[in-house]
């Protein structure tokens, strides 16, 4: 019954989410269409983000590596598959399954970077993790730079144009079901607990180390979904959209919105994607006024704008989760 | 007492950079027993229990439970050995709830029955927990944080509980009400290892104690015969 249950959860929410998609990307004009995507991969980031800063309370820096290295294995198995044409499928069914697949291997490339990158960065305490991750993502940049394979500095050109408005909409619809079910977890549990005191969850029994590496690496995972989509969504990639100020953007996204609340990095990476298309209109001034923006809301929420709490719990003056 | 104790510590040594915190503490907990810690600030007596439970490292020395190494062991194996430690400052996870708190408590069980039934008899000793099950544990008064912690321990069941200080900082009736507690914990058959400032509370509860003086041990006994030395009256009892 249970794992029925977590498995109707789960799919209940896509299944929801798939008419009112379709209706949208029947509705959305091109400009809308753009703004969404952006939107929606904004969100994919802060949200798998959150769990590794937010819920577990250490600080990554290298989101942007991680999503690199998904929207490159992502773009290599769709530009290597670009002739493969499934028999018992239409054309177009044919480069979604694709597609999908792509994705898919883009996560598990993330997923196996973050491990490689967490094992050992995650054994220790403190401010080493976000020294690591920085260097990790300078280090994936400088890696893509120099292989030819992978296009150096000129990036991969002419991916299918695969990501839209149902696509993107479905992934950021399982990567927030992903973060909300871990978060009302057991080891959610065992997160919260570390991030509240580490020495603490360590005299009960929990691995720490086991448990931020597997924090870190699902979070990875969903950043190199994020870089899946956003290669099929302009149809190139370069190193130097996956910098170290792409990282700092996902990061800001998720302290405004609340370290530990997941509908605040939505709330938050979706209003500041679109403040900065509004933004447009200030030309030269623009990012200044992104950075005031930024400012006056910290100054005036320090907390972020919802602390740790979710947009629909205002009453409460901490999370306190449920008892079990 | 039978002839292997529960726990032996030997010549167990710690350092804070160049300062040598404890010069060698041997000391021994048979099953069942209430050891007590008493000394001065800064003697070294919860550094000795934090380096028992590998809150911080040992530089030297051993430290066995049941004839097995825990210095080798990653820290978080100790749980799944028989040892619980209720720190100093509590260790509270605040923004947790009281049940968070104490379902962390017994991570590593998977007996659901067992866990429900200890949890229902730390409502029992300690009602307040109950009535505050829901409510994040930094909203607590400080002296029902310190029974949470209590709880919290024993929720792993422990063979052998570490105390830090649990008479710090707390009224008078709520000390009587944890060291009550405690007894009754022991008469179970947990085995106590318990630092304290309060070293009347302490001995009496105590079958055997030791005064740490400057990391070292400096006289061992029985809880009675600590209580009616006189040195330990003029300089732990105030008399």
């Amino acid at each position: 019954m249970r794992r029925l249950r977590s498995l109707a959860l789960a799919v209940l929410p896509l299944a929801v989410a798939l008419p009112l998609l379709l209706g949208l990307r029947a509705v959305a004009g091109p400009y809308l269409t753009i703004v969404l995507l952006d939107v929606g991969v904004n969100v994919i980031l802060a949200v798998s983000l959150q769990v590794v800063n937010g819920f577990t309370g250490q600080f990554s820096l290298g989101h942007a590596g991680f999503m690199s290295v998904g929207a490159y294995t992502a773009a290599k198995v769709t530009l290597g598959l670009a002739d493969v044409q499934l028999a018992f499928l239409p054309t177009a069914a044919s480069d979604a399954v694709v597609f999908a697949g792509a994705l898919a291997a883009g996560m598990a490339a993330a997923a196996l970077a973050g491990l490689l990158v967490g094992l050992p960065s995650l054994r220790l305490r403190g401010d080493y993790l976000a020294i690591v991750t920085l260097g990790f993502g300078e280090i994936i940049r400088s890696v893509i730079e120099n292989s030819p394979w992978l296009g150096g500095a000129l990036g991969l050109t002419s991916l299918p144009l695969e990501t839209g408005v149902v696509g993107v909409g479905l992934a950021v619809v399982a990567t927030v079901v992903m973060a909300w079910r871990l978060l009302r977890s057991t080891q959610g549990r065992a997160l919260l607990a570390i991030r509240e005191d580490e020495v603490a969850a360590e005299a009960m029994g929990v691995d720490t180390t086991g448990y931020k590496v597997r924090a870190f690496v699902i979070s990875a995972a969903f950043a190199g979904l994020a870089g899946g989509l956003v290669a099929h969504l302009i149809g190139s990639i370069s190193p130097g959209n996956f910098g170290f100020v792409r990282s700092m953007e996902i990061v800001v996204m998720v302290v405004l919105g609340g370290l530990g609340s997941i509908s605040g990095a939505v709330v938050a990476a979706a209003g500041l994607t679109v403040a900065l298309e509004l933004l447009r209109e200030f030309q030269a001034y623009r990012m200044v006024a992104y950075a005031l923006l930024l400012i006056v809301v910290m100054l005036a929420r320090p907390q972020g704008l919802l602390g740790t709490r979710e947009l629909w719990e205002p009453w409460r003056r901490r999370r306190t989760g449920g008892a079990a | 007492m039978s002839a292997a104790p529960l726990l032996e510590v030997r010549d167990l040594r710690v350092h804070y950079g160049a300062i040598e915190a404890l010069r060698g503490v041997s000391l021994e907990v048979a099953a069942g027993e209430v050891v007590a810690l008493i000394g001065a600030n800064g003697a070294g007596k919860s550094t000795t229990l934090r380096a028992i439970s590998r809150m911080i490292r040992a530089t030297a020395g051993s430290v066995r439970l049941d004839g097995e190494e825990l210095l080798r062991l990653p820290p978080h194996r100790l749980v799944a050995r028989g040892l619980a430690h209720a720190p100093e400052g509590r260790g509270i996870f605040l923004d947790l709830s009281v049940g968070e708190n104490l379902a962390l408590g017994a991570w590593l069980r998977r007996d659901r029955a067992g866990v429900a039934a200890d949890r229902a008899r730390m409502h029992d000793l300690f009602p307040i927990l109950a009535e505050r099950r829901d409510q994040p544990a930094g909203t607590l008064s400080g002296g029902e944080q310190q029974m949470l912690a209590v709880a919290r321990a024993l929720m792993s069941r422990p063979r052998l509980l570490l105390l830090d200080e649990p008479s710090l900082g707390l009224a008078p009736q709520v000390v009587e009400r944890i060291f009550g507690v405690l007894r009754e914990v022991n008469r179970a058959g947990v085995a106590l290892l318990l630092v304290e400032q309060n070293a009347h509370q302490a001995l009496r509860l105590a079958h055997r104690a030791l005064v740490l003086e400057t990391g070292e041990v400096a006289m061992r006994g029985t809880g009675p015969e600590l209580l009616a030395s006189p040195e330990v009256r003029r300089a732990y009892l105030g008399e």
